[in-house]
Formats: structure tokens, C-alpha cells, sequence
């Protein structure tokens, strides 16, 4: 096995781009990435790309080959390959894409991630997320993806390990982050009561606590480690990529409050880049609800049990306070949350971070990034570890 | 429309909360499994059909507020997943029940309710709900 190095990113601005089409954002965030690699695109021989559902977002099946023929690569007849997981689509594809150049098969890699989620309205396409459950017997029965995460909530406010203020303060944090991100979907910080007072969503969980509804595309240039001098100075190695699974439905699991998959992939990570959690400095985890943001803090290994909600309400989470740093990009909710891109737009950010191109969001002297990127509610999640040259 | 296929064969679970019970080891599955995680190849052929406890208890719950458009007109309508008496946790709706008096560890029983409809001239869709126990 080979070592793998990130050698160029690029991302579209997240929001609602109500101009722009799913072709559109692909290739501009492919164009930026290979542009940034200082490649002219003809040395790529591989293509993967995250995305959830653009066969109902946008009624297009077959992304690969969109994205293969608009990125100009479909006259050099490479394979191209969609991964779908859910929420997880980004990290999962990203980690296809560094085993493919790591087993051999392919040299150097195009990876990316997109989602076109504003031609449908906001109702179908919550629809489409509650998909990411179980169809027939979470979906089916009445159930949403948010009310899931709720009850998740719910449960460990009764256990006790997180009260309602430091589950609300994960998304204070993200918009912390977010208004210092110019390509950020929200560049606005907010008060910890705009969380608790927002809209109900599905009780205890309010609009603020969920992730918005975003367009966007983010991609990543793959190569063999000792071949990334020849393109550029500018590089991170991949130490780990690892993945794990848990039951689809929720309710097919004795403990909700944790998710095994996270456990699983960070445990397994740490093991293969021969690090341990107290490690990394900087992380981009999958805050699709505010919820997730504790239990992510937690399965990761960065906080004990109990300790994460009192991390972010205490603001140590935030870039400068000298522990791990958490969701420096805005996270997905005020980066916002274009599904099958933000895994890959977690890429993005945590090489940045470790080449020191994150400017106002700078983490200083950081060494090891982790991304994680979740599907549903944790039956795939994918936890990727970044080293600095 | 296959729609009609899809909920057919689903009525055992819908309407009986019928899942399975691995014979190998004791365990009880909702909804079926055709083999046993647990057991794995030693629990082949051997899961039997098994209805679970109609009662249990509020394991979790949640109010919906922005629901999909099929269920629109039941905003704002309670979930939650109960622990039945057979230790097995199941998700679904909380109905004749005031939203403001749920809580953790109420005892509820599943009943037979309408769950929604494919539109005006599709089939309607029935399952369980959960009621409180008075």
C-alpha cells in the first residue's frame, strides 16, 4: 500500500444558488481543486464523486458520467464512480478514492462532492433526508430524520450527560466559525438563545439546531505521496481513512446515545496513522443537528462522556482557545450542508488548515486534522485523518 | 403501482407487530430479520415468526413541527420509540395523547390507526400507533 497525499482543493461558495446548476457547481469545484494541484486536468485517472440524491433533487441518474463528460474527462475515457451513503456520500467517496491510489489501481485522483438541493421545496426535500432512516419503519411510520435526532437529544438530556444549553451551543460554535468563512452559506454569529428560541423543528430540537437546506460542490486532488513534490509545496499527507457501520433504523440499537460506527471508524483510525485522539488539533465533524455535535465530540475520543456540551458552551471548541478546534469551516450548519459535499468539503478544510492556507480561521501549529462524516443517524460513518508536511 | 405490493407485504409488521424470534439464542427481532445477527450461521433456519408485545413503555419521544406533506395535517404530532415488554424497541406515532403531558417511562399499547394515503384515489395506509395506557 502506498502512501497518499492531498495535493489540491477547491469549493464552490454554499448557499442558495439559485443560478447555478448541479453541472455547473461540479465543475467549478473540480476546476479549482485540479487548478490549486497546479495540474491541467489531463493527468487524471480516476474519478469519484459523493452525492446523495440527484435522482430526486434534481431527477438525474447517472452522475458520474455527468461529471465525467462536463469535466472534460470523458475524452480520455476514465472511469468515473458515484458513491452514495447518505450523509456520509463525501467521506465515504473520499475514502474510495485514497484506497484506490493506495492499492495502485489508480495514480493520481479527482475527488468530488456535490449536491443541488434548492430546485425541490423545502418539504420535499426534508423528505428526501428522512430517506436517509429507515424507509418503511422509521420514515414510514411518521418519523423525520430530525424528530430522530430529537429523541436522540431528549435521551441524553434524561441520562444527564448534556443539558439543552450545551447541545444548543454546538451550532453557536459552528457560526462562530462560519462568519469568519467567506464561501460560508450563514457569515453571522449567533447567541446561544437564538438557538433555544428558534422555531421548533421537532421538539427539544428548533430551527437553529439543524442544518440548512444548501447547493454547493467541493473536490480534492489525490496523488502517490512521494509524487506530490513534483506538482506542488503545498500538500498533506492522508494518515488513516476508515469506515464503519450500525443498524439503519435507530431503534434496532440497546444505546442512543452514542454512535457505534463513530467508535468503530475513530478507533480504527487513530490505530492505522498511529496516533491517538489527544492528537489532533483540528476537526470537522458532521453537525447536521446540534445533537450530533456532542455525541461526535465524544465517540471521537476528544471528550469524555458528559464533558463534550460543556466544551462547546465553554467556547474551547473555537479556533485560538488552545484544545481541539471544531468545526473551523462553519461546520454544516452555517457552512452549510449541500449532503454529498460537505464529506469532502471536511476534506477541504482540515488540509487548509494543515497547510496554513485557513486564514482568519488559522488553528496554529496543527499537526493532525480528522473529518467525519456521518449517514443518517450513524448506520455509516466515515472518519478520515489528515498530517501536515 | 407497486405501492400496493410494497404495503401488502408489510401487514404482518404494520398491523401485528409481528417480527421474529432467533430459536438458537432467544432473541427477538422488529421488524423480521431473515437470519440472526447474533448466531449468525448457527441461527440459519431457525427464526420463527413472533409478535411482539402490544405493550411498553416511552423510551424516547419527540414533537414534530415541520413534517413530510403527507402528515402535514397532523402538525404538531408526537413519535417516540417504546421499549415493549419483551425488552424490544420500536418507533412510531404517539396519538390520543396531550402533547405537553409525555414523558419518559409512560406506559403506552399499540392500536391500529390509518398512517396516510397515496393521494386522493391511492390506498390508505394503516399501522400501528401508540396510545397511553390510562
Amino acid at each position: 500500500m502506498r502512501d497518499v497525499a492531498i495535493i489540491g482543493v477547491g469549493a464552490t461558495k454554499f448557499g442558495e444558488l439559485w443560478d447555478r446548476s448541479f453541472r455547473s457547481i461540479g465543475i467549478e469545484a473540480g476546476m479549482k481543486a485540479i487548478e490549486d494541484a497546479n495540474l491541467s486536468g489531463s493527468e487524471i485517472d480516476g474519478l469519484f464523486i459523493g452525492n446523495m440524491s440527484a435522482g430526486r433533487f434534481i431527477n438525474q441518474q447517472h452522475i458520474n458520467a455527468l461529471i465525467a463528460d462536463y469535466s472534460g474527462m470523458a475524452t480520455h475515457n476514465i472511469p468515473a464512480t458515484r458513491v452514495e451513503a447518505g450523509g456520509a456520500s463525501g467521506g465515504v467517496a473520499f475514502g474510495q478514492a485514497v484506497m484506490a491510489v493506495a492499492s495502485g489501481i489508480h495514480d493520481t485522483v479527482l475527488v468530488g462532492g456535490a449536491e443541488k438541493m434548492t430546485d425541490l421545496d423545502d418539504t420535499s426535500i426534508n423528505t428526501i433526508m428522512d430517506a436517509t432512516a429507515d424507509a418503511e419503519w422509521e420514515a414510514g411510520m411518521g418519523l423525520t430524520l430530525a424528530s430522530l435526532y430529537a429523541m436522540i437529544a431528549r435521551r441524553v438530556m434524561y441520562e444527564g450527560t448534556a443539558t439543552r444549553d450545551e447541545i444548543a451551543s454546538v451550532a453557536v460554535n459552528s457560526h462562530f466559525h462560519g462568519a469568519l468563512n467567506p464561501a460560508a452559506q450563514f457569515r453571522k454569529e449567533i447567541v446561544l438563545e437564538a438557538v433555544t428560541r428558534s422555531g421548533p423543528v421537532a421538539d427539544p430540537l428548533g430551527m437553529f439546531d439543524c442544518a440548512p437546506i444548501t447547493d454547493g460542490a467541493a473536490a480534492v486532488v489525490l496523488c502517490p505521496l512521494e509524487e506530490a513534490k513534483k506538482h506542488t509545496d503545498s500538500y498533506v499527507k492522508v494518515s488513516a481513512i476508515a469506515q464503519g457501520s450500525d443498524t439503519l433504523a435507530l431503534f434496532q440499537r440497546p444505546d442512543i446515545t452514542r454512535f457505534g460506527a463513530t467508535v468503530a471508524a475513530s478507533k480504527r483510525a487513530y490505530e492505522i496513522a498511529g496516533i491517538t485522539a489527544a492528537d489532533i488539533s483540528v476537526a470537522e465533524i458532521h453537525d447536521d443537528f446540534s445533537i450530533a455535535g456532542i455525541l461526535a465530540l465524544q465517540d471521537l475520543g476528544l471528550y469524555k462522556k458528559g464533558e463534550a456540551g460543556k466544551a462547546f458552551l465553554s467556547g474551547e471548541t473555537r479556533v485560538g482557545a488552545g484544545k481541539v478546534a471544531i468545526n473551523t469551516s462553519g461546520g454544516l450548519k452555517a457552512r452549510g450542508y449541500p449532503i454529498g459535499a460537505s464529506g469532502v468539503a471536511q476534506i477541504a478544510e482540515i488540509t487548509d488548515q494543515l497547510r496554513g492556507k485557513a486564514d482568519k480561521r488559522q488553528v496554529a501549529n496543527a499537526r493532525y486534522g480528522l473529518a467525519q462524516s456521518v449517514g443518517g443517524t450513524g448506520s455509516t460513518v466515515a472518519v478520515s485523518i489528515m498530517e501536515a508536511i | 403501482m407497486s405501492k400496493v405490493a410494497r404495503a401488502w407485504r408489510e401487514y404482518p409488521g404494520k398491523y401485528n407487530l409481528e417480527g421474529t424470534k432467533c430459536g438458537n439464542c432467544g432473541t427477538i427481532f422488529f421488524p423480521r430479520r431473515d437470519f440472526c445477527p447474533k448466531c449468525r450461521r448457527e441461527g440459519i433456519g431457525k427464526m420463527q415468526k413472533h409478535r411482539v408485545q402490544r405493550e411498553g413503555e416511552i423510551f424516547t419521544f419527540s414533537v414534530i413541527y415541520e413534517a413530510p406533506a403527507c402528515n402535514s395535517f397532523l402538525k404538531p404530532y408526537a413519535v417516540a420509540m417504546v421499549k415493549t415488554k419483551d425488552g424490544v424497541l420500536v418507533s412510531g406515532q404517539l396519538v390520543d395523547i396531550e402533547l405537553d403531558k409525555i414523558a419518559i417511562g409512560m406506559p403506552v399499547r399499540a392500536v391500529l390507526r390509518k398512517l396516510d394515503e397515496d393521494g386522493a384515489s391511492g390506498i390508505i395506509h394503516y399501522g400501528f400507533k401508540f396510545v397511553p395506557i390510562k
